[in-house]
């Protein structure tokens, strides 16, 4: 809108500008002649241009008077003549049922959704001090883009604060409630909450900076004590155990949080071996990439990732013009490597979990069948009779990375692949042409050709992959994260805190009352494999992009320019999401040695009927979930004191159980 | 608003940058030939009235309205583009030089009315403005929708808590009281000036609270006093076991003091923290604009909702809620919303006549009174300590005038000498309820308890020609019966002959630094900071008002009484020294004499220091509100008083100075007269 009427104003007023230019430098040399005639005067061009603009003003002042003196429940009230009477949010619908506040809440925001400010930085940085770098309205990022790169970036080599910027997490409940003004993540949940009595009292939001990896966070801004201390609070003075609400990346926080709550104190909280069990009523993960996300390999790869949460919407419009004059994905790279944070989404769990180069769990899994689905009966018993036709497609989705479309689909055995690990990385290309720097340059031509007949990656040989061609950033992350499966969790290396934030590396805490649960979207494409091709190109550039023209011909295709699509919730693949609770943690088994309860709930996406529902209110997609009434309602009544009865166990749409049985992990 | 001005902006700057040269040139030429443009303005005028089809109304409207929109905008945007005027250096960025870092946390503790209060559960009229701030901010609401504004913030009058239904909540973090409105700063260049030296969330705490509940109730309602103790101990662990340093300011002083023997108090009434946790966990409490004994604009507050800016109610109050905001009766209706609220109890004078002087003598005799431009002056001359007692002297007036009534009824009641006046002992006020001053029926409403007494027994208040501190809370227990009997069982404001008697255990003498002990805590140490050379509302005329109409209020202050040229009297209202809120005597007094040593108010000899801050009005407008101000909020901004805060913050004790006196001080006077105090 505003970029129409900018486009549209100075086009009507250079039009009316060029004319009477003319005509008023020939009025300037005629005048004294004139105002003798005792001529009518014409407009001036300034005139018009005066008169133009305060026309303008005057209309965008009145429209402006009257949308504030327009009653506020204008908009509900248009809504419902369209679309019919809507359904009462749940805070409505459970007051009425006379639920009460009784458990207090604790948010966990995820990656990226969590605002950050500024409380030192370069001389570039004036007037920003304590306002938002990340959330809000990313005005600085137009402003100066350079200096926005600069603050957001970590130190390359710690990880940490560069020397002479201090870039810390936003604070309470603003944190995270409203991503951008109007784009909400966590208002929606917070406003129902309020209706049955919550407040900030009882409400508390644990933002952290989700750039630094989960023991950083400790480190630097002491947050998980803050977390701990809080939560102690919380219980004592309301005397009922805490509901924790964690979302995205804030599932694998929290996990690594509830084992540092119980080591012991120079290296973790030093809470005792019960206190999770004394302060935790339930656990309720929303869109938990508990396993890793395959998106965050491209993210890593070549910063490309379709849609990375939102640096990725962002993106298309804005980053890939030539805001930085070029490069523009080269700085993104440059800043996001930097992230641990990023590293902790890696899939994880290898071949075991996300199949290899003939296998995978979720095959003879349609998912672009969705569109035939319908949300109301497509319970996964209904499932089997598509299976037959879905079987004539074979999607390779263990191999997650391929180059080139040939690649994914070959047999196994005609795949010809050379071993790259051993490759020498070839000198670095024109060192001093680039002015931004990552750890392409120095692998050189001939290392990402070893890259490329290496052929198909599989979710292990992923990991190697980045060690190759990013060992920096791999050797700062592989100190905080592990991606592995535990062989015997009581080996006394599992005690590091590497190990804290993999489901398959550690146990859950002894508390046999706790509940989990999983609560994820399913019903869109999601990101699951990559078929990749190498730029032609040498220099600065990343030598590797998605290869947007391998499409398949089929209408039904799961791959889409170059990516292999599986079901979801368009970020974190149902898999990731559902399978620990399904199976992993399911009843007693070694990664949940007190048998805590674990629960699944799928919501089904339906998308918004039109735009005056705005991000819907059944949605399943990673962040717009966090509006469906229906898993409000969920979490509402565990808060006010529910159990998993009351909500009616598990909740199934997907085939998340088939695919379970599938993967072959000793429990 | 501000989105707007920027949309604006975004799609009017391009054009008008194109415009700029040939309105130059139309300029130049014009100035070429000044003749031409007098004699092309004329017909211009003319044709309006000749040709209404070129020129209507409405255009040359349109035409004036683009006219300076436009030259708005290029201003705004020369404004933009020019070099930053030369600000002077912020006081963080000098100490950081010097080496100063960040050391121990920090706890700021705002006071009343500067704390940010959002909406959380409201009547249907509040629709569209859960979690917006209903106070601090832009206040838009009260043009809004003032009655329903009103209804919000109001308390229940009989519990002191929410009315039901509504939920109003403090906001919390450091947002709640950075600034007041936009722009209107508060804590705001304290933080900046901390975090320069590396403070940032994890070391600094701003305990915000729900300002209009009295103490003890924001712990039952909020469990604010408990936050506040989880978030000390947390930042005194996670910062490597330093103690902590409380900024409480105004009111945020008394609330604190609550605090402190909260937190030692055993559960459940207390904070179950043992004996030493203050000793253990606080270094520092850095009192700002401290009201200890309390403020004597409160009085006029209660009394007639007049007291001239009881912080920014009364600073808005001349402008917008005088005005017909609400039809009729603004002052009534700000008086009802006022008097639900608790905490404006615990700042009416403490200490009775012992503190605030009787109806012969009060503490500031030797106060000069000056208008504040004299004041300027001669503050140069304190360095010679000599030549300023004469200056004094000579600036003495001949009357002196009798503080310690604060309410008098007419002028000369506030001068005569006591054996002229006719007290009647204010115990003997009977309300007369029977007989209400205005039938129910003709006003509706009640407004006010005002409306619930008879005209009579106002009139028996106006008998009674002058109250002491003391016998001010009986009038108010007269005028004002609920609220008072509410909330004098949240505060005392009396003085202990015996701090061990057990009563004082009762968390109504927490506040009241004349009712308890200072903690156990030898190593404590205590600042009062606060700024001096502002006249201060300190005692008033009061008359009764002639209407007598429905749902008025009985009494105003009489602002026809002023005193002889440069007398104390202006309004109706005698000043004294002080930060234009809080006089000298209330400030300064614990830190100066009652806590000074080891004293029966500080068994184990916590040290205390005064810090006076000399006021200095902004040379400019430029300066905005002025780096060396010693007004009541604008101290915040005080550059001397930051860099304090700053030093004790990074683990300074001897470098401060001691003792920062402007002036010799009103501890002598005191000290002559303030008696039972001594009798330690």
């Amino acid at each position: 809108m505003s970029l129409l009427r900018r486009r549209k104003v100075p086009e009507n007023e250079i039009q009316s500008d060029v004319e009477p230019t003319v005509d008023a430098e020939e009025d300037y040399k005629k005048s004294k002649k004139r105002i003798k005639e005792g001529k009518k005067q014409k407009w001036s061009c300034i005139d018009s241009c005066c008169w133009f603009v305060g026309c303008i003003c005057c209309v965008w002042w009145i429209l402006l008077f009257l949308y504030n003196a327009m009653p506020a429940s204008f908009p509900q009230y248009v809504t419902e003549a369209i679309t019919g009477p809507l359904p009462d949010p749940p805070g409505v619908k459970l007051r009425k049922e006379g639920l009460k506040a009784k458990h207090p809440v604790v948010f966990i925001p995820g990656i990226v959704t969590c605002g950050l400010e500024l409380w030192e930085g370069h001389q570039c940085a004036e007037g920003l001090f304590r306002k938002r770098l990340w959330g809000g309205t990313f005005g600085e990022v137009y402003k100066r883009p350079l200096c926005w790169v600069d603050h957001m970036t970590l130190d390359n080599e710690t990880g940490m604060d560069p020397p002479g910027i201090r870039v810390r997490p936003v604070s309470g409940l603003v944190a995270a409630d409203y991503f951008a003004p109007g784009y909400f993540v966590w208002a929606v949940l917070i406003a129902n909450l309020a209706r049955i009595g919550y407040e900030e009292k009882s409400m508390y939001m644990a933002a952290y900076d989700w750039r630094l990896s989960f023991q950083n966070t400790e480190v630097r801004d002491q947050t998980l004590s803050r977390i701990k201390s809080n939560i102690e609070l919380m219980v004592a003075t309301s005397g009922k155990k805490a509901v924790i609400v964690p979302h995205s990346m804030g599932v694998v926080y929290f996990l690594h949080f509830m084992k540092w709550v119980e080591a012991p104190a120079p290296m973790g909280g030093g809470g005792g071996p019960d206190w999770c069990a004394k302060h935790i009523k339930a656990v309720m993960n929303i869109g938990g990439p508990l396993l890793g996300v395959p998106k965050s390999i491209a993210g890593l790869f070549s910063a490309e990732a379709r849609d990375i949460a939102v640096a990725r919407a962002l993106a298309p419009g804005v980053l890939d013009t030539d805001l930085f004059h070029f490069q523009t994905l080269e700085h993104l790279m440059k800043m996001s490597r930097t992230w641990d944070a990023t590293m902790s989404m890696i899939p994880r769990g290898g071949e075991t979990i996300w199949g290899d180069l003939d296998w995978s769990p979720e095959e003879g899994y349609s998912p672009c069948k969705s569109k035939s689905r319908d949300d109301a009966a497509q319970i996964s018993g209904h499932h089997e009779n598509q299976t037959p036709e879905s079987k004539a497609k074979y999607y390779r989705y263990g191999r997650m990375i391929s180059f080139g479309k040939d690649a994914a689909e070959a047999h196994p055995s005609d795949l010809k692949r050379i071993d790259f690990r051993d490759a020498v990385k070839g000198s670095s290309i024109g060192n001093n042409t680039c002015d931004v720097w990552n750890e392409y340059q120095e692998m050189g031509v001939s290392g990402a050709k070893a890259v490329e007949e290496y052929k198909v990656y599989t979710a292990g040989e992923i990991v190697d992959l980045l060690y190759f061609v990013a060992p920096k950033m791999m050797a700062r992350g592989s100190a905080h994260f592990s991606y592995g499966i535990a062989d015997d969790l009581d080996d006394p290396k599992y005690s590091h805190y590497k190990y804290w934030s993999n489901p398959l590396e550690t146990k859950l805490p002894n508390a046999p009352d706790m509940e989990i649960y999983s609560m994820y979207g399913v019903g869109i494409e999601t990101e699951r494999a990559y078929v990749y091709k190498r730029t032609p190109t040498a220099g600065c550039n990343i030598p590797f992009q998605i290869d947007c023209s391998a499409d398949e011909e089929d209408e039904d295709s799961c791959l889409k320019a170059g990516v292999y699509t599986a079901d979801g919730d368009e970020t974190v693949p149902a898999l990731s999401a559902g399978f620990m609770c399904a199976k992993g943690w399911r009843g007693k088994t070694r990664f949940n040695p007190s048998g805590v309860k674990t629960y699944i709930r799928e919501y089904y996406h339906a998308p918004p009927a039109n735009l005056l529902e705005g991000r819907g209110t059944q949605s399943g997609a990673h962040v717009d979930i966090m509006g469906n009434f229906a898993l409000i309602e969920d979490i509402m009544r565990v808060a006010a004191g529910g159990t998993s009865e009351d909500l009616g166990g598990d909740r199934v749409y997907s085939d998340i159980f088939k695919w379970s049985e599938k993967i072959n992990l000793r429990l | 608003m501000a989105a707007i001005l920027r949309f604006r902006k975004l799609c009017f700057l391009e054009p008008v940058k194109s415009f700029e040269k040939p309105k130059n040139d139309e300029k130049k030429s014009f100035e070429q030939h000044p003749e031409i443009e007098r004699v092309l303005e004329k017909p211009k005028s003319k044709k309006t009235k000749k040709q209404p089809k070129e020129w209507r109304c409405l255009d040359s409207c349109c035409w004036l309205i683009g006219y300076l929109c436009t030259s708005w905008w290029l201003l705004l945007f020369l404004c933009n583009f020019l070099p930053g005027l030369r600000v002077p250096e912020a006081p963080g960025v000098r100490l950081k030089r010097d080496g100063l870092t960040a050391l121990h946390p920090v706890v700021l503790v705002p006071g009343i009315v500067t704390g940010g209060l959002e909406l959380w559960e409201g009547r249907p009229c509040s629709e569209g403005l859960f979690r917006k701030r209903l106070w601090g901010g832009s206040f838009t609401e009260i043009f809004k929708r003032p009655l329903c504004w009103l209804e919000h913030l109001s308390l229940d009058n009989e519990t002191g808590l929410d009315p039901p239904g509504i939920r109003v909540r403090a906001v919390p973090g450091l947002v709640a009281a950075d600034y007041f409105a936009p722009g209107y700063f508060v804590w705001a260049v304290l933080i900046e000036n901390l975090a320069k030296i590396g403070y940032e969330q994890k070391n600094m705490y701003m305990a915000a609270y729900d300002w209009r509940l009295s103490f003890q109730n924001t712990e039952i309602r909020d469990q604010a006093l408990s936050r506040l103790k989880s978030k000390i101990e947390l930042m005194y662990v996670t910062n490597g076991y330093k103690k902590v340093v409380v900024v409480p300011h105004s009111m945020g002083v008394i609330y604190f003091l609550h605090f402190l023997k909260w937190v030692e108090a055993p559960p459940p009434v207390g904070g179950g923290g043992g004996p030493d946790w203050c000793a253990k966990h606080i270094k520092a409490i850095m009192n700002i604009g401290p009201a200890f004994l309390g403020v004597p604009k409160t009085v006029a507050n209660i009394l007639s909702a007049e007291g001239r800016d009881v912080a920014f109610v009364r600073a808005m109050a001349p402008g917008l809620l005088d005005s017909e905001t609400f039809g009729f009766q603004t002052l009534q209706h700000i008086m009802r919303v006022c008097r639900t609220w608790d905490s404006v109890v615990s700042l009416l004078p403490r200490g009775g006549e012992t503190i605030w002087g009787d109806l012969n003598r009060s503490p500031e005799v030797e106060n000069i009174c000056y208008t504040s431009k004299a004041r300027y002056l001669q503050s140069s001359s304190k360095e010679s300590n000599g030549n300023d007692t004469d200056a004094r002297r000579s600036f003495h007036v001949k009357e002196l005038p009798r503080y310690g009534r604060i309410v008098s009824f007419g002028k000369e009641k506030s001068e005569l000498p006591s054996s002229q006046l006719s007290i009647i002992d204010s115990k003997e006020f009977v309300r007369e309820g029977g007989a209400s001053r205005n039938s129910n029926t003709s006003c509706g409403e009640i407004l006010s308890e005002y409306d619930e007494m008879s005209r009579k027994s106002i009139k028996k208040v106006a008998e009674n020609d002058a109250y002491t501190a003391r016998t001010a809370l009986d009038l108010l227990r007269f005028v004002a019966p609920k609220m008072m009997k509410r909330a004098e069982a949240h505060f005392s404001h009396g003085i202990a002959d015996d701090l061990d008697d057990p009563k004082y255990a009762h968390y109504k003498y927490w506040s009241n630094p004349l009712e308890t002990k200072l903690p156990d805590a030898p190593d404590m140490e205590i600042y009062c900071s606060y700024g001096v050379g502002i006249p201060t509302e300190r005692s008033y005329v009061y008359k009764l008002s002639s209407s007598d109409k429905c749902k008025s209020i009985p009494l105003q202050i009489d602002s026809s009484a002023y005193g002889s040229d440069n007398g104390c009297l202006k309004g109706g209202v005698h000043f004294v020294d002080g930060d234009e809120s809080v006089p000298v005597v209330s400030a300064g007094f614990m830190c100066a004499k009652g806590w000074r040593g080891k004293t029966r108010f500080n068994p184990s000899g916590i040290s205390t220091y005064v810090r006076e801050y000399q006021h200095k009005a902004p040379a400019s407008i430029l300066e905005g509100r002025g780096t060396e101000s010693g007004a009541h909020v604008d101290i915040m901004g005080n550059v001397a008083l930051i860099e304090d805060v700053l030093r004790v913050a990074a683990g300074a004790t001897v470098a401060v100075e001691p003792l920062r006196l402007v002036r010799m001080f009103t501890s002598e006077p005191l000290s002559k007269h303030s008696g039972p105090v001594t009798a330690v």
